[in-house]
């Protein structure tokens, strides 16, 4: 016993723990996914997160030192906004034409999810500070927290916000968008990944190669977006 | 070896996109100014065809790669405990707000299909 707690010790204080735990978990939860015909309650990222989350809260182990093994994978976030690249250019001409619903579509949703988010959170009497913090959770994690910070936000809760937002993007989308009838893949596609981010994008490149394609223009589109214009709205209050 | 070859190109694009970006104070996060720059590169079949093999593979496995922040979020949940049910409440409802608007104004906005 004491053996084993010692072999713990070791392993779960080195890279290797993040990561394997990172990879298998993923792996088994993916393959669920897959058993269960890609149903959105059975989301891999939000079943990966949980059961992680529980086995760091169980094994008594502190964020940081899952990090450094997780790390490696959480890495390749930027090389994989680099490469949304492809699929946008799979889709240049169609996209070319398109453009300006595109993008006023782009602006009226994003606008719109902001302001909801300032507007119910302002309604209900939350401070300021979090409010700021709320703006931004309709663009993904990383860009998130620099919005934040540029608008007088906390950064680390940004980042809750944004991945809250992306996980309950993914899981209800596909209900609100049959309820609505917008059946077309490409528009389910760009509302996900303008509204769910990378989250919602991932979801939706796994159901449907448009639908995937969209998403990722849509996930670019809002980066783009807020970057420039949230910190330029903000500047007048 | 296409892939590793445009995990290569990715890469190099990501440092060009983090030194222009940090020289021009766009505002812009340096893999986006990356992307815009790939996509002009994109046209150089010696680019394209070994970036398609990596972003096919970073892409299909997107959802992995947001993994570890989504385990920095559960275990900050306290964070946010104090206005739980408030915060709560302003996520989803503008999430569904959000959804709602973005995809009937793209339904609107594009020309009906001929089914």
């Amino acid at each position: 016993m004491q053996n084993f707690v010692e072999l713990w010790v070791y392993l779960s204080a080195t890279p290797l723990f993040g990561l394997t735990a990172t990879l298998v978990t993923y792996v088994l939860a993916r393959a669920v996914y897959q058993r269960a015909g890609h149903a959105p309650w059975a989301n891999p990222v939000l079943w990966t997160v949980l059961l992680l989350a529980l086995l760091l809260t169980l094994s008594g182990t502190p964020y940081p030192t899952y990090f450094s093994g997780a790390q490696f994978i959480h890495f390749l976030l930027g090389p994989a906004v680099v490469a949304l690249a492809w699929p946008l250019w799979q889709r240049r001409t169609e996209l070319r034409q398109r453009a300006a619903a595109v993008s006023v579509a782009a602006l009226a949703g994003g606008a719109a999810a902001a302001g909801s988010a300032v507007g119910i959170g302002w309604a209900l009497g939350l401070p300021a500070e979090l409010l700021r913090s709320l703006a931004p959770k309709s663009v993904t994690a990383p860009v998130a927290m620099g919005i934040a910070e540029q608008i007088g936000g906390i950064p680390a809760l940004a980042a809750v916000f944004a991945v809250l937002t992306g996980l309950v993007g993914a899981v209800s989308a596909k209900y609100l968008f049959d309820a609505l009838r917008a059946d077309a893949p490409e528009v389910r596609g760009f509302a996900i990944g303008s509204i769910a981010h990378g989250i919602g994008a991932a979801r939706a490149m796994q159901v449907h190669p448009d639908a995937g394609a969209y998403a990722g223009l849509a996930l670019s589109l809002q980066v783009v977006l807020a970057s420039l214009l949230m910190p330029l709205v903000f500047k007048l209050f | 070896m296409d892939a590793l070859t445009g995990l290569a190109w990715l890469l190099l694009f990501q440092s060009l996109g983090e030194v222009i970006a940090r020289g021009t104070h766009t505002g812009l996060p340096g893999p986006v100014v990356g992307m815009l720059l790939l996509l002009v590169a994109l046209r150089w079949e010696r680019v394209r065809t070994p970036v398609a093999a990596a972003a096919q593979i970073l892409l299909d496995h997107l959802s992995l790669l947001f993994v570890p922040v989504g385990v920095g979020v559960m275990t900050h949940l306290g964070l946010v405990s104090q206005y739980g049910v408030r915060l709560l409440l302003a996520v989803v409802v503008s999430t569904w707000i959000g959804l709602a608007v973005t995809a009937l104004v793209l339904r609107a906005m594009l020309p009906r299909r001929a089914n």
